[in-house]
């Protein structure tokens, strides 16, 4: 469980550290909307929402007190590492 | 200082409780503009300082960044600066952050104290904060960002006050009071000290109630999620038609009181006859659609100030995908179906341009309330109020038949779009779905009475300007007494129609409809109006004239005319307030003139197919 994935991968209600993110894989300006809305290397997420019919995309992930919603593309491009417990916020 | 109104500015991230700041400052002292060149709001409003000086505020669009990725945040970022064209440079800017997301907003907060303006910084919604098991220290804040700090509940109108007097002492002094604590720093680093002063400021945490995630267990539950978005859509379509029965007979009632008022009062000539059926008669035809118009507009209201129109957009987001749009777009077409103007202005808040235009051109598509009279009186006419079923009427079955007939006609021509003019690259979707809010009745209010003031406005000018001509057009010439010809064949409009009649005839658009549809160009629900007026100088008799217009729809349309009339609607661009607000917001007339042809091009096409399947159907 505890190998390093990406976010995609998560199953729901896991929560990981963001430890990489492929910023080549995302435009300029989605990378700057991703960081303005506090999703960046370091990062406590937890993967909470799959989108209709348990497709997994989009995807809803808590960031902080926040809750984000980002697309399956994106969420390939974050590499995360699993952790045990709940969030750290 | 000796400036007579200073003026305030409202920044901080989306969702930090901005509007209902502005709101409980300023009441129902607003004023909603655009800015020039742009097609951002300004929303602005007149509030008293503590020392009782007036001053004015501005409520900025909610930004996550000064490094804008949308025409919203480029405009935030330019008042903030002092570089917005038609903007002072503000006296003062209030910063609001949501107590409970404070590493979040902080961010943004650092960069524009980082400016060295005049600040302070509202710390607000403390109470959701307190419930969500949230403890936070302002005075520690307030030591580490060097700025004062406030705490509020907006909503609550707590704290205003003190803000008041904050904000009043910080503009008597003229420098900045403490020097800028943070340098210019960019992302990363920004994060991590926005991460840092959060937690300086958090005095203690526990998990506390999160009601706002058991209730997206729910509504946003792979299964149930979408069954509930569609219940709560459909539940809305028919209380547009079910809710709004009552409302709509007191303002017919008013309507034929002031006829008859008329009527006694006044002498008989061309006046008389102007006021009653050019005047009362065409635009009371359109106002009557009020009750409907604002029961959508309640519902949409609900829904974002709820919070959940983002679950809406998070839930429809795969499938706008797959005709390359996002889930972004669903807000502002779902918006349409109350009017493409706010529907394509909303569509601001898109940041990528291809996906922004297809979004723009597809937006009439959606059945837009003002298409509700049109649908409305040809399916009372046309469509018997037989049940199909416990609670679900056949005519409520044909208008949501139709909304999905627009809602598909959309998806088709987003994808065919997104493949050849609008083609490129599928942008990406990112959003905050924020926690879910009771609205605040007041709120709501202040919302809905702006938008019955559009349409009343709208109601009062293009609608009654293009009532009024088409009344003249059908009125003068007069038809000599031992002409054959009706009053109708014989007026310019009569003679106009001429040319256009042989067009739509293939599609079983008779002379009348031909006539209705020019002035509808200036709004659609005035083919209503313009039907209402042809029908009412083409009676040869009082007694004829007496017969409403349903039945005299009856007695001359065939079905398959009908069916077709509709199909026509839903498609085509009879709004030139749609089609000027286009091109303000996509800034020339290409596209526009685009839009135009290609909702042409289908109304004809989908009128024509209607009409030729009907009658060979025997209809």
């Amino acid at each position: 469980m505890q190998t390093p994935t990406t976010v995609d991968q998560l199953s729901l209600k896991q929560s990981a550290e963001i430890v990489a993110i492929d910023w080549t894989a995302i435009s300029e300006t989605e990378g700057r909307r991703l960081r303005a809305l506090g999703i960046d290397e370091g990062v406590a997420v937890e993967k909470l929402h799959k989108g209709m019919f348990g497709l997994n995309d989009p995807i809803a992930l808590r960031v902080g007190r926040m809750m984000i919603a980002v697309r399956k593309a994106h969420a390939q491009a974050i590499s995360v590492q699993p952790v045990a417990a709940t969030i750290a916020a | 200082m000796t400036k007579a109104a200073p003026l305030i500015v409202l920044a901080g991230n989306p969702n930090a409780g901005k509007s209902a700041l502005f709101n409980a400052l300023t009441g129902a002292r607003q004023k909603i503009a655009n800015y020039p060149g742009v097609t951002v709001e300004r929303k602005s409003g007149g509030f008293d300082l503590a020392d009782g000086r007036p001053a004015e505020l501005v409520d900025l669009p909610g930004s996550y960044s000064l490094d804008p990725t949308s025409p919203d945040e480029e405009v935030t970022r330019s008042v903030i600066m002092g570089l917005q064209e038609g903007e002072r440079k503000p006296d003062a800017i209030i910063l609001v952050l949501d107590a409970a997301n404070l590493d979040n907003h902080l961010r943004f907060a650092l960069e524009v104290i980082a400016l060295g303006q005049p600040v302070i910084v509202a710390l607000n919604m403390m109470d959701l904060a307190e419930r969500d098991g949230l403890v936070l220290d302002p005075a520690k804040l307030e030591a580490a960002l060097g700025v004062p700090v406030l705490p509020t509940v907006a909503v609550r109108r707590r704290g205003l006050d003190a803000l008041s007097t904050a904000l009043e002492s910080r503009l008597q002094q003229s420098t900045p009071a403490v020097e800028p604590v943070v340098g210019k720093l960019r992302d990363h680093g920004l994060r991590k000290q926005a991460k840092q002063i959060a937690n300086q400021a958090i005095v203690s945490e526990t998990a506390g109630r999160r009601w706002s995630e058991r209730a997206d267990g729910l509504f946003l539950h792979p299964f149930i999620g979408p069954v509930i978005l569609f219940a709560i859509l459909f539940v809305m379509f028919q209380a547009v038609f079910a809710w709004s029965e009552a409302p709509i007979g007191w303002i017919e009632s008013a309507g034929e009181w002031a006829a008859a008022a008329v009527e006694t009062n006044m002498a008989p000539g061309f006046l008389r006859d102007f006021i009653i059926e050019g005047a009362i008669g065409g635009v009371g035809s359109v106002v009557v659609f009020l009750p409907q118009i604002l029961i959508l507009f309640l519902f949409i209201l609900i829904l974002e100030a709820s919070g959940y129109m983002t679950r809406a957009a998070f839930i429809m987001d795969r499938m706008m995908a797959s005709v390359g749009l996002s889930g972004r777009s669903f807000i502002p077409l779902l918006s349409s179906f109350a009017c493409a103007i706010p529907g394509i202005m909303a569509t601001r808040s898109i940041s990528d341009p291809r996906d922004r235009l297809t979004t723009i051109l597809v937006a009439p598509l959606m059945t837009c309330a003002a298409r509700l009279p049109v649908y409305a009186i040809i399916i009372g006419a046309f469509i018997p109020p037989t049940a199909v079923g416990p609670g679900i009427g056949l005519q409520g079955l044909v208008l949501f038949g139709l909304y999905v007939f627009g809602i598909v006609g959309a998806m088709i021509v987003a994808l065919v779009l997104r493949s050849t003019v609008t083609k490129g690259p599928n942008s990406g979707f990112l959003m905050e779905m924020p926690k879910y809010q009771l609205p605040r009745p007041r709120d709501l209010l202040i919302g809905l009475w702006q938008r019955a003031w559009i349409f009343l406005r709208r109601a009062g000018t293009i609608i009654f300007a293009a009532t009024v001509v088409l009344w003249l057009l059908l009125t003068f010439p007069k038809v000599p007494e031992d002409s054959a010809m009706s009053q109708v064949d014989y007026s310019a409009a009569g003679r106009i129609t001429n040319v256009i009649a042989p067009i739509v005839k293939p599609i079983g658009f008779d002379r009348d409809i031909a006539l209705a549809l020019i002035p509808a160009m200036a709004a659609r629900e005035v083919a209503v109006a313009a039907l209402a007026t042809t029908y009412a100088i083409d009676a040869p008799d009082e007694e004829a004239e007496a017969k409403s217009l349903t039945e005299r729809l009856q007695s001359r349309w065939s079905l398959p005319t009908a069916l077709a009339f509709l199909a026509w609607f839903v498609f085509a661009p009879q709004c030139i307030s749609t089609i000027a607000v286009t091109r303000r917001e996509t800034n020339g007339w290409k596209w526009p003139t685009f839009m135009l042809v290609y909702l042409f091009v289908l109304a004809y096409g989908a009128a024509g197919i209607t009409y030729w399947s009907a009658v060979a159907l025997g209809l």
